[in-house]
């Protein structure tokens, strides 16, 4: 896990809470009700990998900071809800790691062009590596 | 010797006793020195009990000596039983044979016999010197005065007066109704504060047993717990409560305008006014700071209520017991000028922000920068405003502001302005506050943990700055409005009281309770409590449970004869008085003062714990119940004729450090039979000539085992004996005893099984010097006899 960059000003602007309010409609979780008690960073197999910590990703969302979207935590994020499981306010972060995904995938990015992988990589890498890097939750 | 009647009863507890002492030994060896010495199989049991009392009728017996078990035990049943039969309770000694004799010493059979013995011996010399002691009783004066009418102090007054009793309730303001009455809402039900406290106050002006002094201070407080003197002065208010009938045609003509207290000083009100139109009494009161005495309102009134010339007066009032109910004021900010109060109009503290979200308020319920009008979008709260800093400020959580921010964050949210909450711990910890909590977030108040350390102007907005320590980066925005919480305090005419009362203050200048845990509405002294957020702050919930608590204590102390216990310190010899006063300054419960120069002990405020005894330079002072002499006799009964090698006498204090000893004993631990144990209230109450009596007299070592510094029934005097055996310690060097024949340890009740090892190694201590050296005691016995 990096450590924070820098200490900048955070942006507090009123649009902000247009991004808040897309997440909680992406995602239909109450991020709000988040007090920040790391219960979802504790649980995760994957924060060794992740720039943010899950509870991180939560706070920026709070604030309705779409730095969350650039983030390599929403992709490292396996989807194990974990999180979801020991969130005392019930708010269950894969899907709010969902909704961040699909908001970068909606604007036509792709983080892992199939494209661009080898046969060899194809077959090598897990079909959940791949599948993880477009997105995990269906329907 | 005296020629008393004396009557010893050995009891063997079937066997728990006598299989270690040999009981049968004890009884034959003081027949010669009682009137009669007798065996009992199980001393506490009816026939036996029943036994005590017919033969103390029969023959006629002066005193009573029962050596069986703990008096922690057996002590009062006995102790009713003779008393029945008219037996002083002075009279009756009991010497613990078992948790500390044949229990402990249950491999040395020989040992615990003649410990047995020796410590009977030592009851038998103290009955020799008892003289008969009665407990005094005391009329009270079944009246209580409450001081400060907020929710606290109404509760009290209410319960009191259904209760039957009759209750002086003091308010320094125009209305009763405290702080409580400025809220529009409280946590955490939301429900309406004035809609549940105006019923209240209502009752308090229609209760016949309630005499209620608004616009009055407490001036003056003499007298003792149970018989109060108080001075109240009722301040000139310039309206008679008897005649006004709260028309308000008064204030409709007066000119003189000031700033409205109810309203925080948001508003002006006239100089002559009633508080809020609930307000109790209902009735008008002229403000003389502001008053041009222009006389407008003396033509105006219909009832002829109005004196502007109103002097005021004083009043006096008897009685039994005092309720401080003063409640609090909110720390002066303007030490703090980093978060801009009184610089920025933008910035209000919370209970300014209380009336600005009352419909009555200042701004009409209006959402306003009070002194702009500006309309506010957007609110920032900064929580611990002062409190919880060591530096500046005050060290103390004031516990209930994240509480009534989060309140007034939901009455915000309801509105739809925007809320920021800026705090260091959200502290939701009453039942329902962790809920009320959630529901704010619901609502969608933003919380930030960081705090706001300064706030600075931004146009007609204010900038916030702060961090947000989630993300570990600074947060900066401009918002409408702050508002401060800042610590809750007590105010210095509390504490100007608190004097008056002679009840002391902690250092966070809230009032001592008596005991913090067990004991947390009493004050200090004896029939004076003290409720709500005088003596802590807290929520209202807290404040009511208090304030009915109170109640139920004044019930207690007013409603039965006060009785006094005759234990008390008292001037033995006032021909060697020299009026130094020395005890009136050593004295941690205040009760001696000097008349004539000579000490006057009250015998209701002094507590019995000896301390002022060894400090009288003159030894004038003695303790009823354990006069000096009854002390040595004890002393030397239970060394003088001892036949054991090693002897070490052990001054225990007879509430917590004793009950460990006796612990000890219930789980079998064993220790040396040289320990012998003499209970005191406080170690405090030793001389240093005491000590050296003992080793006079056939001590080897001496043991002072005192309670810890804050648990003991005596307070100070726990903390004072230490600091008096250490220097007894090396003051007995010069009476060629070594320090090392000296011990003082601490003892807490959980601790019992360490008394092993400590009564172990003092013996091992003793037993390396051996007995104290013959030509030392002999000169010790010289002077000491």
């Amino acid at each position: 896990m990096s450590s924070f960059r820098s200490t900048s000003v955070l942006r507090l602007h009123p649009e902000n809470k247009v991004f808040n309010e897309r997440i909680k409609e992406l995602s239909g979780e109450e991020i709000d009700l988040c007090f920040q008690c790391g219960a979802c960073s504790s649980g995760c197999p994957m924060t060794q990998e992740m720039d943010y910590l899950p509870s991180k990703i939560i706070r920026m969302t709070q604030l309705g900071l779409d730095e969350a979207l650039d983030s390599g935590t929403i992709w490292v994020c396996t989807t194990c809800f974990n999180c979801e499981v020991s969130c005392p306010r019930g708010i269950d972060v894969a899907n709010v790691m969902e909704s961040l995904r699909q908001l970068v995938l909606r604007k036509k990015y792709d983080r892992v062009s199939l494209d661009e992988l080898t046969p060899e990589e194809l077959r090598e890498l897990p079909p959940i590596a791949i599948i993880s890097n477009q997105r995990k939750l269906t329907g | 010797m005296s020629n008393k009647k004396i009557g010893v009863w050995v009891c063997e507890c079937g066997g728990n006793i006598s299989d270690v002492v040999d009981t049968q030994e004890i009884v034959d060896a003081l027949k010669d020195d009682t009137y009669f010495a007798k065996i009992e199989r199980y001393l506490c049991s009816k026939p036996s009990a029943d036994g005590i009392t017919e033969a103390m009728e029969k023959e006629g017996l002066d005193r009573v000596v029962l050596a069986c078990c703990t008096p922690k035990m057996h002590r009062t049943t006995f102790l009713n039983n003779l008393e029945e039969k008219g037996l002083n309770p002075a009279f009756l000694e009991m010497v613990n044979i078992r948790e500390q004799c044949s229990w402990v010493h249950k491999d040395d059979h020989e040992g615990a016999t003649q410990k047995a013995m020796d410590l009977i011996k030592g009851a038998i010399a103290r009955a020799h010197q008892t003289v008969a002691l009665d407990s005094k009783k005391m009329k009270v004066v079944p009246e209580t005065l409450i001081i400060g009418a907020g929710v606290s102090g109404i509760t009290t007054s209410l319960r009191l007066s259904e209760y039957g009793m009759k209750v002086h309730l003091v308010e320094k303001n125009a209305s009763i109704g405290g702080h409580m009455i400025q809220f529009p809402k409280v946590f955490p039900t939301l429900d309406c504060s004035q809609c549940i406290l105006t019923p209240k106050m209502a009752q308090v002006s229609q209760s016949s047993n309630i005499n209620l002094l608004t616009y009055s201070e407490v001036k003056e407080i003499t007298g003792v717990p149970g018989d109060f003197i108080a001075k109240v002065w009722v301040k000139p208010r310039g309206v008679d409560p008897e005649k006004c009938i709260g028309c308000g045609d008064c204030n409709t003509v007066c000119p003189s305008k000031a700033k409205d207290e109810y309203n925080q000083g948001l508003n002006e009100r006239k100089a002559i006014y009633r508080p809020f139109p609930q307000a109790v009494p209902s009735i008008f009161t002229i403000d003389f700071d502001s008053c041009i005495k222009c006389g407008a309102c003396e033509r105006a009134c219909p009832a002829d209520a109005i004196d502007i010339n109103d002097p005021g007066h004083e009043i006096e009032l008897n009685v039994g017991a005092i309720v401080l109910a003063t409640g609090f004021e909110l720390y002066d900010l303007s030490g703090l000028p980093q978060y801009g109060y009184g610089q920025y109009p933008n910035v209000v503290t919370s209970l300014e922000m209380e009336r600005i979200l009352d419909v009555n308020g200042p701004t009409g319920s209006m959402v306003v920068v009070p002194e702009t009008g500006k309309e506010v979008k957007s609110v920032t709260y900064v929580l611990c405003a002062g409190s919880r800093d060591t530096e500046v400020g005050r060290p103390h959580c004031s516990r209930v502001c994240c509480l009534y921010s989060l309140k007034q964050a939901q009455l915000l949210r309801d509105r739809g302005i925007d809320v920021n909450i800026h705090y260091i711990d959200i502290r939701a910890t009453g039942r329902r506050y962790e809920e009320f909590y959630l529901t704010t977030q619901e609502k969608g108040a933003m919380f930030y943990k960081g705090k706001v350390t300064e706030i600075v102007p931004h146009g007609d907005q204010v900038l916030i700055r702060s961090e947000d320590m989630m993300l570990n980066k600074m947060v900066e925005y401009p918002t409408d409005l702050v508002v401060l919480a800042p610590p809750i305090v007590t105010t210095e005419e509390t504490l100007k009281l608190a004097e008056l009362l002679k009840v002391p203050a902690d250092e966070d200048k809230f009032i001592l309770e008596r005991h913090p845990k067990l004991d947390p509405i009493s004050t200090k002294r004896d029939g004076i409590y003290a409720v709500g957020v005088v003596i802590g702050p807290k929520d209202i919930q807290s404040s009511t449970a208090e304030a009915e608590g109170a109640a139920m204590k004044v019930v207690n102390f007013l409603g039965v004869d006060r009785v006094i216990e005759p234990n008390k310190a008292y001037l033995a010899k006032p021909d060697a008085c020299t009026g130094c006063e020395e005890c009136v300054e050593i004295c941690p419960e205040n009760a001696i003062t000097m008349e004539d120069s000579k000490p006057v002990i009250n015998e209701i405020m002094c507590s019995g714990c000896g301390v002022c005894i060894p400090a009288c330079p003159e030894d004038a002072l003695d303790q009823q119940g354990l006069t000096d002499v009854q002390l040595k006799a004890n002393i030397k009964g239970v060394l003088a004729d001892s036949e054991a090698e090693l002897k070490i006498l052990a001054f225990v204090e007879e509430e917590v450090a004793y009950t460990a000893v006796d612990l000890a004993g219930l789980a079998r631990l064993t220790y040396p039979s040289s320990i012998r144990i003499i209970p005191l209230p406080s170690l405090a109450r030793l001389k240093k000539e005491h000590i050296l009596y003992a080793f006079a007299h056939g001590a080897d070592g001496v043991m002072m085992l005192e309670s810890p510094e804050h648990e003991g029934p005596y307070g100070h005097a726990h903390i004072l004996s230490e600091e008096r055996i250490d220097e007894y310690r090396w003051e007995v060097e010069d009476d060629d005893v070594d320090s090392s024949r000296i011990w003082f340890s601490r003892v807490y009740v959980p601790d019992w099984r360490k008394l092993q090892r400590v009564f172990d190694t003092f013996h091992d201590i003793v037993d390396g010097e051996g007995p104290l050296e013959d030509d030392v005691r002999e000169t010790l016995r010289e002077e000491y006899s």
